[in-house]
């Protein structure tokens, strides 16, 4: 696809000419901004989803949209519309086009001036959370899309090349998390939500909108500041700090970020990975399982929504990772029967190789993972001395390997499940006989098991994840048999919630 | 005097990794605290990724002994994860010098629970470990833990490998956890004691069983309104 640079209008195709403002968009503009200024969240949202992609697909497939400066004389002049057609102008040439360098400098200040007004607390409107959403989403899509750009230096141009020495702030890994940061503080998103849950505010039940003719601006951005913290600190390989950023939000229940299905699956994903890296392989599936699930059940009224690929794509992602989990820990109970048989469709050999634990697993695993994983990226600035190298790849590489190895480290125990699935009661000697090591080594595997399938909550606390439990006494091994528990507790709690929400709905009908 | 300034640091560097972790100027301090923990048997997980996350921002500022010491602390937080943690932050080139491939050696060893190789490679490497005190009782905490999620009666030969003491020094061991924790000694069939170890949810599996129908305290209080 054909670069623009929003800058000149001679070189590139001449058809295109960002001064020029068709009719359809002059309206669209113009309508979109006195929507904003009347607050009409509802119309906004119809406008930003709706008529954008219907423009879009009609006029500006290939070529950018006018720029904010052509538009500007329509809409007053009006700085912070202009910031914000900006972002949706930028997103646009991510989505459809491909951004040039410069492009990508000037997206990034166009954010800083963003977040900028945002942060002074002086902006007044009511934005529809999807936009919100969007703008934060973006704004780490284009941080990674950077950071790969900039580490894949051979075959740089000298322009190029100065660009980045010149620009050297642009895009760099403190600002971006110092906006996140900011966001997430100024806006008091973690005090609304503490708050919240000791029934002093009203956050989720309003959807974090403002009925009181504040806005909503910068409280969204805080929050969904929160999951961009988690995303990006994933794409560093620091899963621990991501969760933390995630502490705040409840994600046994439901909340704002389930409403917009992007960050709902975003979060859901990102949870997930970190889990899995962080060895809680009961937590990671149970997510992936609810995010599948739900993704099953609603992704038709998606078909529409220019996220649909995306979701799409997610959905592939998380039944991989899903497969890795499965194989690492056993625990199929934990996964609903629809998403079981998606996931026996689509991997059912590839699981089958991956319990094995021999070389061929050890592909399939690297297979799914490198299929499933994030795409992680080196934060630092590069060195532009020669020789002059990509290593876009380092940070994945690093990432993948320390994966493998763990799996390495678990390689062992598919021999022990097999046999303590069968036996009851077996003597140490035996068992080692029967797995062809020697009693010390078969010993340790016994232990390994017991360390690998018990991973540290941040408490501290032990929790288990094994799916076969055993003990040993003296020199013989004891399994007990895991009857299947049925949680009653849950069960009455849910049924009494529902039944009590039934009562006073029947007791709000009036008959005459 | 001395230690109420000590203090009042380490409160700071908390601080600060929980308010403005994104932050350049605060590495030095870090390093600080790092080699605080080691000094003063103290440690936070959270203080060192800050650290390490700003070294993977400017790799050139990375200390190698700091990291090293780092990931020594990790190692004796085990069973807790904190040396893979550190290790995804610390970037390939670095990982292959020598210190660092001997470290996550000893950190495979106790991953896979082979106690005698540790312990021999850890002999190998005196002067790398003895720099932080508290090392040799963290790797007993953590290998007394791995043997009480397996086993409810243990043979001595099995608990002097994995804990690294014979003899005096084994009786003496036992004696204290005999004391303190909980431990018995039996005498099994032949002329070896047996340590049973106290019962938990992991070694007695049926003692979990009785706790997987628990309802959470928070989800009750889901339906207080409804019982009034």
């Amino acid at each position: 696809m054909a670069a623009y640079d929003a800058d000149s209008s001679a070189g590139g195709d001449l058809a295109y000419d960002p001064n020029f403002v068709p009719d359809s968009v002059k309206t669209f503009v113009v309508h979109l901004y006195r929507q904003i200024r009347e607050k009409n969240v509802y119309e906004i949202h119809q406008m930003y989803e709706g008529s954008f992609n219907r423009l879009t697909d009609r006029m500006f497939r290939e070529s950018p949209w006018p720029t904010a400066e052509a538009v500007a004389p329509y809409v007053d002049g009006d700085h912070v519309f202009c910031l914000l057609y900006r972002e949706m102008w930028f997103r646009h040439v991510y989505a459809r086009l491909t951004p040039t360098p410069k492009q990508r400098v000037e997206s990034w200040d166009n954010y800083c001036s963003l977040f900028g007004v945002v942060l002074h607390g002086v902006v007044n409107m009511q934005l529809p959370n999807q936009w919100l959403w969007d703008m934060v989403d973006e704004f780490v899509y284009q941080f990674q899309s950077y950071c790969q750009y900039r580490a894949k230096l051979k075959n740089k141009t000298e322009e190029e090349l100065q660009l980045l020495r010149h620009f050297d702030q642009a895009w760099n890994v403190y600002g971006v998390l110092n906006y996140l940061q900011a966001l997430v503080e100024k806006s008091n998103i973690i005090q609304i939500l503490e708050r919240e849950k000791e029934g002093l505010e009203q956050f989720t039940a309003l959807d974090g909108y403002d009925y009181q003719g504040g806005s909503n601006v910068l409280k969204m951005l805080g929050y969904y500041s929160m999951i961009g913290l988690l995303r990006v600190h994933c794409l560093l390989g620091d899963y621990r700090t991501g969760l933390k950023c995630m502490a705040p939000i409840d994600l046994s229940q439901q909340g704002v970020y389930t409403n917009v299905i992007g960050s709902n699956i975003s979060t859901i994903y990102h949870y997930g990975f970190a889990n899995l890296m962080l060895r809680r392989y009961g937590d990671a599936i149970r997510e992936f399982n609810k995010m599948l699930l739900y993704i099953l059940k609603y992704k038709q009224y998606h078909q529409k929504s220019p996220q649909y690929d995306q979701i799409l794509k997610k959905n592939e992602q998380m039944y991989a990772l899903l497969a890795v989990c499965l194989s690492l820990c056993p625990q199929q109970k934990l996964v609903d029967e629809n998403v079981s048989t998606q996931l026996k469709e689509k991997y059912n050999d590839k699981m089958t190789k991956m319990q094995r634990y021999d070389d061929e697993a050890s592909t399939v695993y690297d297979e799914l993972f490198s299929y499933g994983c994030p795409k992680f990226i080196t934060p630092s600035a590069p060195v532009l001395d020669e020789p002059l190298t990509n290593y876009n790849q380092e940070a994945y590489r690093l990432q993948l390997k320390m994966f493998l190895f763990e799996v390495k480290q678990q390689q062992l125990l598919a021999g022990i499940r097999s046999f303590l699935k069968i036996y009851s009661t077996i003597t140490v000697t035996k068992l080692a006989q029967f797995m062809d090591v020697d009693e010390a080594t078969l010993r340790t595997i016994l232990m390994t098991y017991k360390h690998k399938m018990h991973s540290t909550d941040n408490d501290g606390k032990i929790i288990s994840n094994a799916d076969i439990y055993f003990y040993v006494d003296d020199d013989t091994v004891h399994v007990v048999e895991a009857k299947p528990t049925k949680r009653f507790g849950d069960y009455f709690l849910r049924q009494i919630l529902k039944f009590e929400e039934m009562n006073s709905e029947l007791e709000k009908v009036q008959l005459d | 005097m001395a230690k109420e300034a000590q203090q009042q640091v380490s409160y700071t560097v908390e601080e600060l990794v929980a308010v403005n972790p994104y932050n350049p100027d605060i590495l030095a301090d870090l390093e600080n605290y790092v080699n605080e923990q080691v000094s003063s048997q103290k440690y936070s997980l959270d203080a060192n990724l800050c650290l390490l996350r700003l070294y993977q921002f400017e790799p050139e500022r990375m200390s190698t002994p700091i990291v090293a010491r780092i990931l020594i602390k990790a190692l004796m937080a085990m069973p807790a994860q904190d040396f893979s943690l550190c290790l995804f932050l610390i970037p390939e080139q670095v990982q292959t010098e020598e210190q660092f491939k001997t470290l996550i050696v000893l950190s495979h060893y106790l991953e896979t629970a082979r106690f005698r190789l540790f312990w021999d490679e850890v002999a190998k490497n005196r002067s790398l470990l003895e720099s932080v005190p508290g090392f040799q009782q963290a790797i007993e905490a953590y290998a007394v833990h791995v043997l009480s999620l397996t086993y409810q009666k243990v043979p001595r030969a099995v608990l002097a490998e994995a804990i690294n003491k014979e003899g005096l020094a084994l009786d003496q061991f036992l004696e204290y956890h005999v004391a303190n924790s909980g431990w018995a000694i039996e005498k099994s069939q032949g002329r070896s004691q047996l340590i049973v170890l106290p019962p938990n949810e992991f070694n007695h599996p049926e003692l979990k069983k009785n706790a997987s129908d628990s309802v959470s305290f928070e989800h009750v209080t889901r339906i207080f309104p409804v019982l009034s």
